[in-house]
């Protein structure tokens, strides 16, 4: 009885924070998705979503954070492989390696990206003292990808990393003792046991890929609009938080779809790395 | 004598700076039982592994059936190996587990169906097809470990410690399971252990191994009764060790006392180490015995009393059914069969080196 007391009591900070930056946020969000500028109920904030510009806003964040996803995942798996199976601690300062651009805030690491890609930037000045052709990629697509997949890859890295050190070795032994090459091995045993942390990884990048709104801003030079874009310009510029409500619940549901896959995949918590 | 399916012939392997095995060999029969024990870090998990494909020896060949196949990997060996704690593949059940070495080497269904139906048969598993590892026991999971891998007819199964983390009571059962598994498949088990009752009670030929080196091959009788050095004896059961004396021939001075025993060809005068289990000392009337000591600890066994006796500045173990009690004067007399003689090691070195079968 004692200890439940304590326990709630140790726990009553936490559960004050999460009214106070989750709960009540969360609530204003849907009751001002949920009604006009008079206050009344609506679903016009909601069903704004079809008109075409928001449409194209959600499809172009859809298709740039999946690729980046895809393109996170492609890099990651590999790299990950080779760190569980180093031997020792030299994993550990690989990992530190990537996990370090993390500590940076990231604005600044984008903010970096945008001075390096700019027209007259650092590596179009390297690429013109080679005489290399320029590289044009700055408020393009190209862009923005490239600033998900900074951003995001460790966060796929990580998780696939921590899933498959798990893996005993003696169950990659029991399938080349069994007769399976490395791809056999490979493809029956390792790939099918990591499938929680690449779920995770997935969850990890494309979440904050499809709701990013600066990387957009700073690489794509507002020329792109991403939802994440319309959904600041509503609150921070058109001053018109019901819409922008109404269209964060939108995103949000897409979320919530990502959440319950990973949540299905990941039973054991496995590849909640961070 | 049967065939020898295989043969390690001067393996050496090191990890860093430590050696681990030192020009080792060893030779395995057809149909044989054999244990390699001896307690961690001897080496036996690493000969183990380099008979499995799993590590190359730096030095030294493995001849399997007549083949060099100290560089073939695991994948195409033909011998199976049973993991420490299993590894058995948890995201498939266990009709897909036994398998999976099977469909690897693109059996039929109807095949690889009938063996699974045999191997659980063999286990004692009937009817655990759709379920998975997880809800499976830990000596459950050691028999399908076992199934997967005899599904595969290998000509030698490896065995690594595999019953080490179950129970006392389990283990039990499983050795004799084991021991009627390896009579009903009629192929050669290499088994490793630290457990040296394990050892003694399934082994055809045990392999003493300590620090790299094979202190003793032979039957379980011969390892018990007839250890060859000191670390055998004390590995092996408890075990009186003093250092001695052998007087001449079938004639040994232990503790200043002479007692009768058949070894011979040890020489006159030389310092020897004398083994006598505990089982052996007999506790008699002061005046019967070869030596008088009195009785300084007791404990009860179950099967019998554990003593100690202290005699001649050593302190005996006893293992006897009469009860002396503490503070007892007795006298202690040994049966000249059951003294063993060993030549005593003349250095660190010499006590490592290794031995012919």
């Amino acid at each position: 009885m004692k200890n439940k007391k304590l326990n709630s009591l140790m726990a009553s900070p936490y559960i004050l924070w999460s009214i106070a930056f989750i709960i009540i946020p969360l609530i204003m969000v849907f009751y001002y998705g949920l009604t006009d500028k008079d206050g009344a109920f609506t679903l016009e904030n909601i069903t704004a979503i079809t008109a075409p510009e928001h449409i194209k806003a959600l499809s172009i964040a859809l298709l740039l954070s999946l690729i980046s996803t895809v393109i996170c995942l492609l890099l990651a798996y590999p790299l990950a492989m080779i760190l569980a199976n180093m031997k020792g601690n030299q994993d550990k300062l690989i990992v530190l390696i990537f996990i370090l651009p993390m500590w940076m805030n990231f604005l600044l690491r984008t903010l970096a990206w945008q001075t390096l890609l700019e027209k007259s930037g650092v590596i179009n000045q390297v690429l013109e003292f080679l005489h290399l052709p320029a590289l044009e990629i700055i408020n393009t697509p190209y862009a923005i990808i490239l600033g998900m997949v900074y951003n995001f890859l460790p966060f796929m890295i990580l998780p696939i990393y921590n899933v498959l050190c798990k893996i005993d070795p003696n169950v990659i032994n029991a399938a080349k003792d069994l007769g399976a090459n490395n791809f056999m091995t490979f493809i029956k045993i390792t790939l099918p046991l990591s499938i929680p942390g690449i779920i995770s990884g997935i969850t990890m990048v494309f979440v904050p890929a499809l709701t990013t709104f600066i990387i957009s801003n700073l690489l794509g030079g507002s020329k792109i609009l991403l939802i994440g874009n319309v959904i600041e310009q509503e609150f921070l510029q058109a001053n018109n938080w019901h819409l922008g409500s109404g269209l964060s619940m939108v995103l949000m549901i897409f979320i919530v779809i990502s959440m319950i896959v990973t949540a299905i995949f990941d039973k054991d918590g496995e590849g909640s790395a961070l | 004598m049967s065939n020898r399916l295989i043969n390690l012939e001067n393996i050496t392997k090191s990890y860093g700076n430590q050696m681990v095995l030192d020009d080792m060999n060893l030779y395995i029969r057809e149909n044989e039982f054999l244990t390699l024990l001896g307690p961690s870090g001897c080496g036996k998990t690493t000969t183990l592994r380099i008979i499995g494909g799993f590590e190359t020896p730096d030095k030294g060949r493995v001849i399997f059936d007549g083949a060099d196949i100290t560089n073939i990997p695991p994948h195409k060996r033909q011998l199976n190996t049973v993991f420490q704690k299993y590894a058995l593949f948890t995201h498939m059940n266990i009709a897909e587990n036994i398998a999976f070495g099977l469909k690897i080497k693109g059996k039929t269904k109807a095949y690889i169906d009938d063996k699974i139906k045999y191997a659980l048969k063999l286990v004692n598993l009937d009817g655990y097809e759709k379920r998975m590892p997880d809800s499976l026991s830990g000596g459950q999971q050691q028999r399908i470990a076992i199934a997967r891998a005899i599904v595969n007819e290998p000509k030698v199964l490896l065995l690594d410690e595999p019953l080490g983390a179950l129970d006392l009571k389990l283990r039990q059962d499983m050795q004799y399971e084991l021991i009627r598994l390896k009579n009903e498949l009629g192929i050669t088990f290499i088994y490793v252990t630290h457990d040296q009752e394990e050892a003694l009670t399934m082994s055809d030929t045990i392999v003493v191994m300590n620090q790299g080196y094979i202190q003793q091959i032979g039957t379980p009788e011969m390892i018990y009764n007839e250890p060859e050095n000191a670390f055998v004896a004390d590995f092996i059961g408890d075990s009186n060790i003093i250092g001695s004396t052998m007087i001449q021939d079938e004639l040994v001075e232990i503790l200043g006392a002479r007692f009768a025993c058949v070894d011979k060809g040890f020489g006159n005068n030389k310092p020897v180490d004398v083994v006598i289990r505990p089982e052996d000392v007999e506790l008699v009337k002061p005046e019967e015995g070869t030596i008088k000591g009195v009785v300084s600890h007791l404990i009860f066994k179950g099967v019998h009393y554990e003593m100690e006796v202290m005699a001649n500045g050593f302190e005996w173990l006893v293992h006897s059914t009469s009860l002396f009690p503490v503070g007892t004067e007795v006298g202690i007399k040994v049966d000249p069969f059951n003294i063993q003689i060993m030549n005593k090691p003349e250095s660190e070195d010499e006590e490592a080196a290794p031995i012919e079968e």
